[in-house]
């Protein structure tokens, strides 16, 4: 084929795709003159083109649908049977580009009857009066196929020019056109942009890649060589090779990346062709679409993405009838975005359906034997979920149109395993189901620290690291046992600490922690220590994704060819997090759209520190409200004005007993909860600390002692959780009253709303701590109530994602009651986005603090309440 | 001649011994015979994963066969061959004792598997061949890397 056409298929290919997408969205919109400008041009163009190289089917359809468009932008209404029409001469365009790509020529056959339907359309569309120019376009029409050299441009001589127009003005005053917000400026950004590129073969960039790839491993190799050998003259030229190296990898990776959002380009199409085709009404909504990934990513994952979409349109959203009676919206949601996270891309595709039919997967499971019913009887709804993905489950139809999902997951999991990911399922019936796929960045290179444990070496990825620390016996940094659990006392923050080699399971005899090294890692807002026998050195690693046999294990995300020519693995940080019992992913987890209330139930683990103290029955308070644990000689605890005191870090800290029955202990060693509060500290009395265990925080019955939340049910036995609010002002009477907050008659009233039994119990008593008068409300609703029957509050702390009603509907109400339109708010949110930053300005809240930001509520309560005294 | 050639289906096999018995690899499915050298153990893998290494430039995991196939603990200090195999665009290296030679065989005399074959071989057995003096069972590649693959479940 010549390269004229091969050109001209790829480029119109291209042009149809955007015109699919821009069609949809002007049948959605069809008052947007920029869209429709833009669809014609992009048609426009196509026709030209085709008159030009001698194409006289495809320009007879093009100019036929451009005709009809023509009419659209004289202002006739741009009906859905019109927009069906078009779209239909768009398919059959790409059948005849199709064909002409194979054989080098257009197909034979003849298209009157959508050129027809076409005509019909636009005499249809015309108002009686305009009658006349629509014959003359008939006419004109059916000469076109005769005498084509001269009709087309005769014909649409008008729209031509107008289009000449638009492009001339669009090349000189690309500048001028960026100071016009909006669609116009970015197209001709994009546009501009498009004339400055050329168009490269995949495979030439792949073979760059893999060139590159090596190289870089070469001179690895060289680097290690000579390391060896201190004085070579080899270093300076090899550091230029290597810094070289560094920005050819970094050029060749630019290359390869492409926004997502190319992936998504035909959804909005299908989305609207099976929403006519079914009868709902769906809304695609796409976040992240300029996520950058891997061009070879892109690809393997675009199918899956089209496949899981189409599937939550035909199966996974209910008819309409359905959705009313269940009290839904009519219009259905499906939800795709994207973002970066460490060195994966997280992509998740949500709807608001009726979400997976437990029973019968688990029915189908059995049947076909990947499980016994025994077995299944213990498996929890989500592991049961994740039978979708099994190997040949989806081939038996039944379950498939029955249950609505099961649709070749298996499939779409074998696409994303080829490329190293993984995908994961949530589903609650009734609410929706949401499936999170999670892709490493295949061949990406990055830096790692390479580290050795049980006597083999090991790389963490640097961006998770956040220090390292030499742990010594009497040191600074000591670590501590808490029965099996250790920790590392660093900067009064207690980290959890694992040993590498035993969660590999090398070294299964547990070793002394205090020799080795402490790799302070970060995942999310989960902070722990890996604690490792030796370090090396860092060095930038070329990630190869792991062998599919292997990929089940959390631990590693991947293996990597060192230096040396020794393969090694990559662990995973979030792989570490997650066996240290952590709820990493649940607090990241952006995705609100179908699985809020069962998710936080399932996943807000705490880590609650279990101790003893008087009676037998085990006592608990959040791990993250201590600063610190101590044992001191007992001999050190002095007595001074009737209160016990220790010597504590050249201060007088006050102890406080739990209750009366814990008595200080005379001799020995006496364990102490340490709470501190900028320069105060002071310590808790217990009798003995049992454990650290990671549990779901859930205050099952209220306490009537002051100093207890409550009860809960800690690792199988019930727990009393401790309220450390009331004990800090028993050890300063003024903790509460600090500084200028003493002159107030009364504490300030704050009302506290957010659905999670959790954040209400960990932030009530951090919040009385302060000064405030806390009020928990479980929704929006219910506080609202609470305001509605008179109850003055200062201020008002809410969570963001709520059900019922979210945060910002609820500041939203509250700025349009005249009432508590100057009442200060402060958001809480798990995500905290510029955008939602600037939504929750737009609404009127006062701040907007991190969900785990502790110092952070308090500074902002502080800095509310300074305003509120001043005005 | 070319008519017995057209009647006679014949196959080439790579054979090996693992553990004192004779097996055969279709010559189509192997890529290259070699030392296995520079091993990196996986924590956490299934027991008859051996290993990964660099095979120039390329990473190979390595399947243990006297593992897979039940059929007793390498002594120490024994040297190993790998047989190179590719599947779904991954490199393997089957771990066995030696290689032996290449066997032309007709597959009109493969038999089936006998009834009281230990399950962990007949498994991964695509049939019987008997020789002069022993027998030869045929490794189905595919079925032999189908390993974890009920960890979906878990």
């Amino acid at each position: 084929m010549d390269d004229l056409l091969q050109e001209f298929v790829t480029e119109t290919n291209e042009s149809l795709d955007v015109v699919d997408v821009e069609l949809v969205r002007f049948e959605q919109d069809p008052n947007n003159a920029k869209i429709l400008d833009n669809i014609f041009r992009l048609v426009h163009t196509i026709k030209g083109t085709c008159g030009f190289i001698g194409l006289p089917r495809l320009e007879a359809l093009a100019h036929a649908a451009e005709t009809l468009m023509g009419k659209f932008r004289d202002g006739l209404p741009a009906t859905n049977d019109a927009v069906t029409l078009i779209l239909s001469t768009i398919d059959r365009i790409k059948q005849i580009l199709e064909s002409l790509e194979r054989e080098q020529r257009e197909p034979e056959g003849a298209d009157d009857d959508l050129i027809s339907d076409l005509e019909r359309m636009v005499e249809q569309l015309v108002p009686p009066a305009a009658a006349p120019a629509s014959q003359y376009a008939v006419g004109a029409l059916t000469s076109q196929v005769l005498e084509r050299p001269l009709r087309p441009g005769e014909d649409s001589l008008d729209d031509l020019e107008r289009a000449f127009r638009e492009t001339a003005v669009d090349l000189p005053a690309a500048k001028n056109a960026k100071s016009a917000p909006g669609e116009a400026a970015k197209d001709d950004d994009a546009a501009k942009a498009a004339n400055q590129s050329i168009r490269v073969t995949v495979d030439t960039l792949e073979q760059l890649m893999t060139m590159v790839s090596e190289l870089v491993l070469t001179r690895n190799q060289l680097l290690e060589i000579v390391r060896r050998h201190e004085d070579s003259e080899f270093k300076a030229p090899l550091q230029r090779l290597s810094n070289v190296t560094a920005e050819l990898q970094e050029g060749v990776m630019k290359t390869r990346m492409q926004p997502i959002g190319n992936a998504w380009q035909k959804l909005p199409r299908i989305v609207r062709d099976l929403s006519v085709e079914l009868g709902k009404q769906i809304d695609l909504e796409m976040q992240g679409a300029e996520t950058e990934l891997d061009r070879q990513v892109l690809d393997l994952i675009k199918d899956p993405l089209t496949h899981m979409v189409r599937n939550s349109a035909d199966h996974g959203l209910e008819k309409l009838e359905e959705r009313r009676a269940a009290g839904k919206s009519e219009q259905g949601r499906i939800r795709l975005s994207a973002y970066h996270e460490g060195g994966h891309i997280i992509i998740q595709v949500a709807d608001d359906g009726r979400g997976l039919d437990t029973a019968l997967i688990k029915a189908k499971a059995i049947a076909q034997g990947l499980v016994t019913e025994a077995d299944a009887e213990k498996l929890t709804e989500a592991q049961i979920h994740k039978f979708i993905f099994a190997p040949g489950f989806s081939t038996a139809s039944k379950v498939t149109s029955v249950s609505g999902r099961g649709v070749g997951m298996d499939v779409v999991r074998n696409n994303i395993d080829q490329i190293g990911g993984t995908i994961d399922v949530k589903s609650v019936v009734g609410v929706g189901l949401s499936f999170t796929i999670k892709i490493p960045l295949t061949l990406a290179i990055v830096a790692a620290l390479i580290v050795e444990a049980g006597g083999d070496r090991f790389a963490i990825p640097q961006i998770a690291v956040v220090e390292l620390v030499r742990a010594r016996a009497g040191g600074e940094h000591r670590v501590e046992r808490i029965k099996d659990t250790a920790v590392l006392r660093l900067r009064d923050k207690l980290l959890p600490l694992a040993r590498l080699s035993q969660l590999l399971g090398t070294e299964p005899e547990p070793s002394d922690l205090e020799r080795g090294f402490i790799v302070v890692t970060q995942v999310g807002s989960q902070s722990f220590g890996i604690v490792v026998d030796s370090v090396f050195h860092t060095e930038e690693i070329v990630v190869k994704p792991m062998s599919s046999k292997l990929r089940h294990i959390a631990m590693f995300s991947g293996n990597t060819i060192l230096g040396d020519g020794s393969v090694i693995m990559i662990i995973d940080p979030n792989g570490v997090a997650q066996s240290l019992g952590s709820a990493v992913t649940s607090q990241i987890d952006a995705d609100k759209a179908a699985d809020t209330r069962h998710a936080a139930a399932e996943e807000h683990l705490t880590s609650l520190l279990v101790f003893r103290a008087g009676s037998s029955q085990p006592k608990a308070v959040p791990l993250g409200l201590i600063t610190r644990l101590e044992e001191i000689d007992a001999r050190k605890i002095e007595l001074s004005n009737g209160r016990h005191m220790v010597q504590y870090r050249g201060n007088l800290m006050p102890l406080v007993s739990l209750n009366d029955s814990v008595r200080v202990k005379g001799e020995g060693a006496q364990p102490l909860l340490v709470f501190s509060d900028g320069a105060r500290s002071m310590a808790l009395v217990v009798d003995e600390i049992i454990d650290i265990v990671e549990d779901r925080l859930d205050i099952q019955v209220g306490g009537d002692n002051s100093g207890v939340l409550g009860s809960a049910i800690v690792k199988g036995q019930a727990t009393e959780i401790i309220d450390v609010g009331h004990f800090l002002p028993l050890a300063f009477e003024d903790w509460f009253r600090n500084k200028e907050q003493s002159r107030r008659a009364r504490p300030p009233a704050l009302l506290l709303i957010d659905d999670s039994p959790f954040f209400r119990n960990m932030l009530s008593p951090v919040l009385q701590a302060v000064g405030y008068e806390v009020t928990a409300a479980v929704s929006a609703p219910e506080a609202l109530a609470m305001i509605k029957d008179g109850r003055a509050f200062d201020v008002i702390v809410t969570d963001i994602e709520m059900p019922e009603m979210n945060g910002f509907e609820f500041a939203e109400r509250l700025r349009g009651d005249p009432r508590t339109a100057d009442l200060p708010i402060i958001a809480l949110s798990s995500v905290v986005s510029a955008e939602a930053v600037e939504r929750g300005r737009q609404v009127g809240f006062h701040d907007y603090v991190a969900k785990f930001d502790r110092q952070g509520l308090i500074a902002a309560l502080k800095e509310q309440s300074d305003v509120g005294r001043a005005a | 001649m070319s008519t017995e050639n057209a009647q006679q289906k014949l196959t080439e096999y790579v054979t090996a011994m693992i553990g004192g018995q004779l097996f055969g690899l279709p010559i189509v499915r192997v890529q290259d015979v070699f030392i296995p050298e520079r091993l990196t153990r996986v924590p956490l893998a299934p027991p008859e994963i051996a290993g990964v290494l660099n095979l120039r430039g390329r990473i190979v995991t390595l399947i243990d066969l006297r593992c897979r196939f039940g059929l007793g603990q390498r002594e120490k200090g024994q040297i190993s061959m790998a047989i190179g195999v590719e599947s779904r665009l991954e490199s393997y290296g089957l771990l066995i004792d030696s290689v032996g030679e290449v066997l032309k065989l007709d597959d009109a005399a493969r038999e089936p598997n006998p009834i009281n074959l230990d399950q962990r071989l007949a498994r991964v057995s695509a049939g019987i061949f008997r020789l002069d003096g022993q027998l030869l069972i045929v490794v189905d590649v595919d079925r032999v890397l189908d390993i974890g693959m009920n960890a979906v479940a878990a």
